[in-house]
């Protein structure tokens, strides 16, 4: 039997979340949402994995952690130790104070720009890449819920996703 | 069933009370006992322990209560719907402002009278250029300090905010009767004037009751230090208050992401008041210039403080940073329990940093004066807060965004 695609378009996001829950409760999973804006709790409404993108940061945050401590200690303690104020410089941890607020400053740059780096190569959201929103309106006014089911499920879900108040229905 | 009225039981009221008396005790037990250490002669020692605990009491468990009156105006000039479900809470811990402030302008008092000692400056013969007391750099600062202009503006700061405080809550009743949006409007002009008022006084108000135990010295970071301390207190009294009342079936209405939102806050805040201390710590250990360093060489070096303060650094900054970053940290019972009270144990003790090298210097203790007279204020502020609670229903009843901070969710 081949797969079908329903697309089922919502005028506003509280029916679209009540059928969602209900088309869950059945067992039948949706694939995913569109929306013009974040609607809270959706994610766990449709079954979308957690995302892993906090243990990135972290490994990101760390890493710059690291390259920062190795800049500071190889300039201004190894290679050409620097006596700024009167601080000792014959060991890092004498003049710590000093390094910190460039240690986290580099934390962040780099767990920032890393994230951001990784969700966009994650989404494929590159420079002239073009988008895969399947339909437009969604960056308007609609809402477009997708359920992908087996062809002799569909008059089922269509009845449900209607019940819960979808305007249009289509399938691709 | 949502039950929006607090019992103040038995058992509380007897716990509270309970403390109250410790305390009682440990002050009349800690005045008579506290006698001058050695090196110290009897005659000018003026019970310094036994003050400056009074002191560090007077105004920890005072800036919770203030900075909950100042996290209340927030919520009005932000104009914040997700804390309307908790707002109940935060105007009972605001409630401990009128007896905080008194306890402050009791031990200033005491010490104009010359009944201790803990103000320096206090004392006329240090501006008499004819006494062998005299010390110039204080007689340049007596512009400032001088009797008429110090206590006209005490009164003026703990008269102000205390009204203002009072007024806030006033209202918030008179808007459960009345509904509509006038009287919610005119909170949020009060609270815009209390915000400019309090930007001004919670500095100076620090200057003048904490920075001036060290006369010599100053910072200009120090008003912000003390007001992200106190604003940390107040909001972990706040959220241990919340997660009480949840433990107990009220405040139902509280969900998930309002405690969510509680926690960042807290996270925040711990981060706020690291950043200043921090700033404060590293810009004057850089430039290293005597009349600067004094300060962190007495807490650091002279007194044997230096285990405290790395204490006080870890249990504020470290341990919150680490517990409360996960989100399901956030908005987990155990975990905010846990970081709550050691943030707010730990920032006692930065108050206790705060004063006791400057007015017992290396004659420190954390005997049972200090834990005594600790519990016996907290006894005193859980009453005023569990009287507060029990005196007004727990959610408010006609507010614009109640509707909105009942479905809230992050």
């Amino acid at each position: 039997m081949s797969k079908v695609a329903i697309h089922a378009i919502y005028d506003d996001e509280e029916p679209l979340m009540a059928t969602a829950k209900e088309l869950r409760s059945k067992g039948i999973k949706v694939k995913d949402v569109y929306s013009p804006f974040p609607i809270h709790g959706i994610d766990a409404v449709i079954g979308t994995p957690r995302t892993r993108i906090a243990i990135c940061a972290f490994i990101y945050g760390i890493t710059g952690t690291c390259l920062a401590t190795l800049m500071m200690w190889y300039m201004m303690i190894h290679d050409w130790p620097t006596d700024v104020g009167g601080k000792p410089s014959f060991a890092y941890y004498m003049n710590v104070p000093a390094f910190i607020p460039i240690t986290f400053e580099a934390t962040v740059l780099c767990a920032a720009h890393g994230m951001a780096i990784t969700y966009y190569l994650r989404c494929w959201m590159l420079p002239g890449v073009k988008a895969k929103n399947p339909d437009p309106r969604t960056t308007d006014d609609k809402f477009l819920m997708i359920v992908e089911t087996k062809e002799e499920n569909k008059n089922n879900i269509e009845a449900v996703l209607k019940n819960g108040g979808a305007s249009e229905i289509s399938y691709k | 069933m949502n039950n929006l009225n607090y019992t103040f039981t038995k058992k509380t009221k007897n716990i509270t009370i309970g403390l109250m008396v410790i305390g009682f005790i440990t002050i009349v037990a800690g005045f008579l006992t506290d006698h001058a250490p050695d090196g110290v002669s009897h005659d000018e020692y003026h019970h310094n322990r036994f003050w400056a605990n009074l002191l560090v009491n007077g105004w920890f468990y005072m800036g919770i209560a203030l900075l909950a009156t100042f996290f209340m105006a927030l919520q009005y000039v932000a104009e914040v719907a997700w804390s309307v479900a908790v707002k109940r809470v935060f105007e009972a811990v605001s409630s401990y402002l009128p007896i905080g402030g008194a306890v402050m302008l009791v031990i200033l008092l005491a010490g104009q009278f010359g009944v201790h000692h803990l103000y320096h400056w206090m004392d006329p013969e240090v501006i008499n250029p004819e006494s062998p007391k005299y010390d110039e750099v204080i007689a340049n600062k007596h512009g400032y300090f001088a009797p008429w202009f110090f206590w006209l503006r005490a009164l003026i700061y703990v008269g102000v905010w205390v009204m203002f405080q009072r007024g806030f809550l006033k209202r918030s009743l008179e808007q459960d009767l009345q509904g509509g949006t006038a009287l919610h409007f005119k909170q949020m002009g009060k609270a815009a004037a209390f915000m400019v008022f309090f930007a001004v006084t919670s500095s100076t108000a620090a200057w003048d009751w904490m920075m001036s135990l060290d006369v010599h010295w100053f910072s200009t970071m120090y008003g912000w230090y003390a007001f992200s301390g106190m604003w940390i207190s107040a909001l972990t009294t706040i959220i241990l208050f919340v997660l009480y009342l949840k433990r107990k079936g009220y405040l139902q209405h509280v969900n998930d992401s309002h405690i969510h939102d509680l926690g960042k806050w807290v996270f925040a805040i711990s981060f706020l008041w690291s950043y200043l201390w921090f700033c404060q710590f590293m810009l004057i250990w850089y430039t290293n210039i005597p009349e600067e360093i004094v300060y962190f060489q007495e807490r650091l070096h002279d007194f044997g403080y230096m285990g405290l303060m790395w204490t006080v650094f870890f249990m504020n900054f470290v341990f919150p940073m680490i517990l409360l970053m996960s989100r399901d940290a956030k908005r987990n019972y155990y975990f905010l329990v846990i970081v709550g009270s050691i943030i707010f144990v730990g920032h006692w003790l930065d108050v206790f940093m705060m004063v006791m090298p400057a007015t017992v210097n290396g004659h420190w203790h954390l005997g049972w004066i200090e834990i005594g007279m600790a519990l016996g204020f907290l006894g005193a502020m859980l009453f005023t807060i569990h009287s507060a609670l029990a005196k007004r229903p727990l959610l408010v009843k006609q507010h614009p965004y109640l509707d909105e901070s009942l479905h809230h969710q992050v």
